[in-house]
């Protein structure tokens, strides 16, 4: 049995809160704006990775060996796939977010079929950029 | 910011398990969230069985089944049993919805039941709606005229009418407001879906005259442009209604008018 906790504070702030995120159910459109969310706070981190590796290029010699070692390395190449992806869920974002801004994809199928889009489009996206950069 | 965790007084915990109805042949298992403001308690998540081939189709009839005959202390709203009066709004397996309209055989049981989401609780599914009814009001939700007024009613085409379609049909169950995410982390400075369907309402109908002065109400970072299209408010909304889509109208009136 759980201890009774009496408080002399009226009752208008001694009423719980209801459970919120601990109990909704999730939906795409739930998923895909918290993930634009999430890889918007990435890509500040990614693009100081762009701006070390531009200055290491500038700087040359030993600097740009080192820089290039390290995004060549494993876990290098790990950080990068992480970035590209982050990068094109979040241009797929914006994408999306213009329908919508525009006031069109608003109905049931839309909507989902723009949240499926972007995560799909990201996926490929990233492929084809990955493909490009092994194959060519 | 937004506070994910419940506050201390709000977690919830495992409750009372109510004996079955005798001699039921389908039954069905309900877990509802349990809150009384007078035991000192934090809310609880009881079980109940209700016996299907004694009671109604819907989760309201489930609901008043158990009132009735296992917990009459069960506190819950209800009132036209028929989805226009939006009383029984709450949180039923994940989504919120009304009681009233939700069949029972629509959800895999056990059936959970919550007070709509991110409210303050008065008693176990009744969430103190004192906030949004006051969102509603500063919306001024009534028809408002500079020119003198007709001898008989003010006149609108069946086209201009039409265009209110969609949104007059809101019974403000408060379903989309708290089912939207951008609500619960900023509900205080945030007008939520509900209201803003209703902004969109007046500032669309053709004979109200104070469309300047309700979208400058609205021209603020939070009242407004919370909206970030998660859509959640569109998916929850009993009446098929889209706030999502009033709000983006709203946001290209606001452009409009710039231009």
């Amino acid at each position: 049995m759980a201890e009774a906790n009496y408080s002399p504070l009226p009752i208008e702030q001694r009423r719980p809160l209801s459970p919120h995120i601990q109990i909704y159910r999730w939906s795409a459109t739930m998923v895909v704006s918290i993930f634009h969310r999430a890889t918007g706070v990435a890509l500040y981190v990614g693009t100081l990775l762009l701006t070390v590796y531009l200055l290491a290029a500038a700087g040359g010699g030993v600097a740009f060996a080192d820089v290039s070692r390290f995004f060549g390395s494993l876990i290098g190449q790990v950080i990068l796939f992480g970035y590209t992806f982050a990068l094109m869920l979040h241009v797929c974002g914006g994408l999306r977010h213009a329908v919508w801004e525009a006031a069109r994809g608003f109905e049931p199928g839309a909507r989902n079929a723009l949240a499926w889009g972007s995560l799909i489009g990201a996926v490929v996206l990233t492929a084809l950029a990955w493909a490009g950069a092994y194959l060519l | 910011m937004a506070e994910i965790a419940l506050p201390k007084n709000s977690v919830y915990g495992p409750g009372k398990i109510w004996p079955k109805p005798a001699n039921a042949k389908r039954l069905t298992e309900f877990q509802i969230y349990r809150w009384n403001p007078d035991d000192g308690l934090n809310p609880q998540i009881d079980t109940f069985y209700v016996d299907l081939d004694d009671c109604g189709p819907m989760v309201l009839d489930a609901l008043l089944y158990i009132k009735n005959r296992i917990d009459p202390t069960l506190t819950l709203r209800r009132s036209c049993r028929e989805g226009i009066c939006g009383s029984c709004a709450m949180n039923i397996d994940g989504q919120n919805t009304l009681a009233c309209t939700k069949a029972i055989d629509e959800v895999k049981a056990p059936v959970k039941i919550f007070p709509l989401p991110h409210m303050p609780v008065v008693k176990d599914l009744v969430p103190d709606l004192t906030h949004f009814y006051a969102q509603h009001a500063s919306i001024e939700p009534w028809l408002k005229t500079e020119t003198p007024a007709p001898e008989k009613e003010w006149l609108q085409s069946p086209g201009d009418r039409s265009k209110l379609d969609g949104l007059y049909e809101c019974i403000l169950c408060a379903c989309c407001s708290t089912s939207c995410p951008s609500y619960w982390w900023n509900g205080d400075r945030y007008l939520g879906p509900s209201a803003l369907l209703q902004a969109y309402r007046w500032l669309i109908d053709s004979r109200d005259e104070g469309t300047g002065e309700r979208l400058d109400e609205l021209e603020d970072p939070f009242r407004l442009y919370r909206c970030h299209t998660i859509m959640n408010c569109a998916r929850a909304c009993p009446k098929g209604l889209n706030p999502a889509k009033a709000i983006a109208e709203i946001k290209n009136m606001m452009v409009a008018r710039q231009a």
